[in-house]
């Protein structure tokens, strides 16, 4: 599989931007990674269904407590930032 | 005292009976509560090395073959076996000894969130998991929610209303607020209410993993180190008994059941309002015919989920000028969801009747969410109180709340 890091990666930032658009009802083109999950308007219920969504894509556990968000060390406040951390957790749990 | 408040008939407690974590009867769940003892450890089921939270208020110690018989047992599931026994120390200790036309209108109103959930969890994993065609023929009146309701009037021969009310957390809080509008409006003299819940198992646990609001290490009610909800198992029953009966009977009396007032948020339906908390609360109060200042102790509806924390502390500040002492015994025996409300019943008797207000366990540091609550961490209290609050909140945006007055 080497090599594959760069291409997975896409394939992955894509799976994830569907995920949150189809949580925003918006179209996967209209998402830039600087936006925020609370300006697409998404709450703590849709935050639940986004990470069930990720576990399920991508066969990874996250470390994600509602009580206290910032206790995982996972930033997963815009688009950018849940595409990278979904990155992390992927290559750190598949070895 | 008059036996009649404003025209009505007033509510006495005279039986109480329990099976938690913390002990399988009153005397010692009390005890247990006034020492803070917290009886939240590692769960024991099938299945549980595939849960990320493997913690709970669970009884471990319950050997249903030899409290019921093979046949019962193939009735009764685990809630309704934890109903049985509370129910049937409530009883015991009330005395109560109905007459013909007494029984036509005594009942039951008990709360339960899940119902027969361990037989749904067994029947689903033998079907889908283990390919099995069939499932056990009783696998209806097991698990039907209405299951422990319906044994406990058979038991002890109740043939008025029975019902059961789920509204999750708030179950059995709405349970024993209709139990005592039934009661003060003549419907019946006696009412057996209260909560059972047993869901610690792999399909109920594995159901709330998803909304990441449990904590894998504790429950922390009111503390900064918070980081969710505890779950526990059990059922609490008391008798509600018209006052004038229980007293010419001279019964003893543990509390009087003052008011009780239900609201909804109609907004969120996992998000609390601390407005529809603050109406609950205010409703129960004027409905008890009591001011604010009357109450010396409120026991909290303390779940250890942000969420709730903080609302539950804007919603009492809005109440009350001066807050009284507010705890969460959420934190020793876990959360009952359906029985809840029930279980912590026995934390406001203790409060009535010995003087004695249990602390919420588990705390380490102030958490400027709570508003400066006195939230009487870690150690139980003495206090003469008169009378005090009961809160359940549960989602759906359903509120609860019951007023009690010392005996």
């Amino acid at each position: 599989m080497d090599g594959s890091f760069l291409t997975l990666d896409d394939g992955l930032q894509r799976k994830v931007v569907e995920i949150l658009a189809l949580q925003a009802m918006r179209e996967p083109s209209g998402l830039t990674p600087e936006m925020t999950l609370e300006g697409l308007g998404i709450d703590s219920l849709g935050m639940a269904e986004v990470i069930f969504a990720v576990e399920e894509a991508f066969d990874v556990q996250v470390p994600f407590n509602a009580n206290d968000p910032q206790a995982a060390a996972l930033d997963l406040s815009s688009v950018g930032s849940v595409c990278t951390a979904v990155a992390r957790l992927v290559r750190d749990q598949r070895g | 005292m008059g036996s009649e408040r404003g025209g009505a008939r007033r509510v006495a407690i005279t039986g109480a009976g329990t099976v938690n974590a913390l002990a399988l009867d009153v005397a010692g769940t009390m005890a247990a509560l006034a020492e803070g003892r917290v009886a939240i450890g590692p769960l024991h089921f099938d299945e549980v090395e595939r849960l990320s939270v493997r913690i709970g208020g669970q009884i471990h110690i319950w050997d249903a073959e030899a409290r019921f018989s093979r046949q019962e047992l193939s009735l009764y599931d685990r809630v309704v076996q934890f109903a049985i026994e509370a129910a049937q120390q409530a009883v015991t200790q009330a005395g109560l000894d109905l007459s013909e036309a007494e029984a036509m209108r005594a009942g039951v109103v008990l709360g339960t969130g899940g119902g027969g959930y361990n037989t749904v969890d067994d029947s689903y994993r033998a079907l889908h998991a283990q390919g099995r065609n069939r499932v056990h023929p009783f696998t209806i009146p097991r698990l039907m929610h209405n299951a422990a309701a319906a044994h406990l009037s058979m038991r002890h021969g109740l043939k008025g209303p029975s019902f059961t009310v789920s509204t999750a957390c708030a179950s059995s809080n709405h349970a024993m607020g209709l139990a005592l509008q039934m009661v003060r409006s003549g419907a019946s003299d006696v009412v057996l209410t209260g909560g059972a819940e047993a869901t610690l198992c792999f399909g109920g646990l594995k159901a709330w993993e998803g909304l990441r609001v449990m904590s894998p290490d504790g429950c922390r009610p009111f503390c900064a180190s918070r980081n969710g909800m505890v779950q526990g198992e059990g059922a609490t029953v008391f008798v509600f008994e018209d006052w004038d009966r229980a007293t010419a009977r001279g019964a003893e009396i543990l509390a009087e059941v003052a008011g009780a007032a239900m609201s909804s948020d109609a907004g969120d339906i996992v998000l609390p309002d601390p407005d529809g908390a603050a109406r609950a609360m205010r409703g129960a109060l004027a409905d008890g015919g009591l001011n604010a200042d009357d109450i010396g102790y409120i026991n909290a509806h303390g779940t250890a989920t942000a969420a709730n924390d903080r609302s539950e502390a804007q919603a009492i500040r809005s109440v009350f000028d001066t807050p009284p002492p507010v705890s969460s015994t959420k934190s020793m025996h876990g959360h009952l969801l359906g029985a809840a409300g029930a279980v912590e019943l026995l934390a406001v008797i203790s409060a009535l009747r010995d003087g004695v207000i249990p602390p919420t366990a588990g705390w380490r540091e102030a958490d400027p969410a709570v508003l400066g609550l006195d939230v009487v961490p870690n150690e139980s209290r003495r206090a003469l109180v008169d009378a005090a609050l009961s809160n359940a909140f549960a989602f759906g945006g359903m509120n609860a709340c019951l007023a009690l007055r010392r005996a």
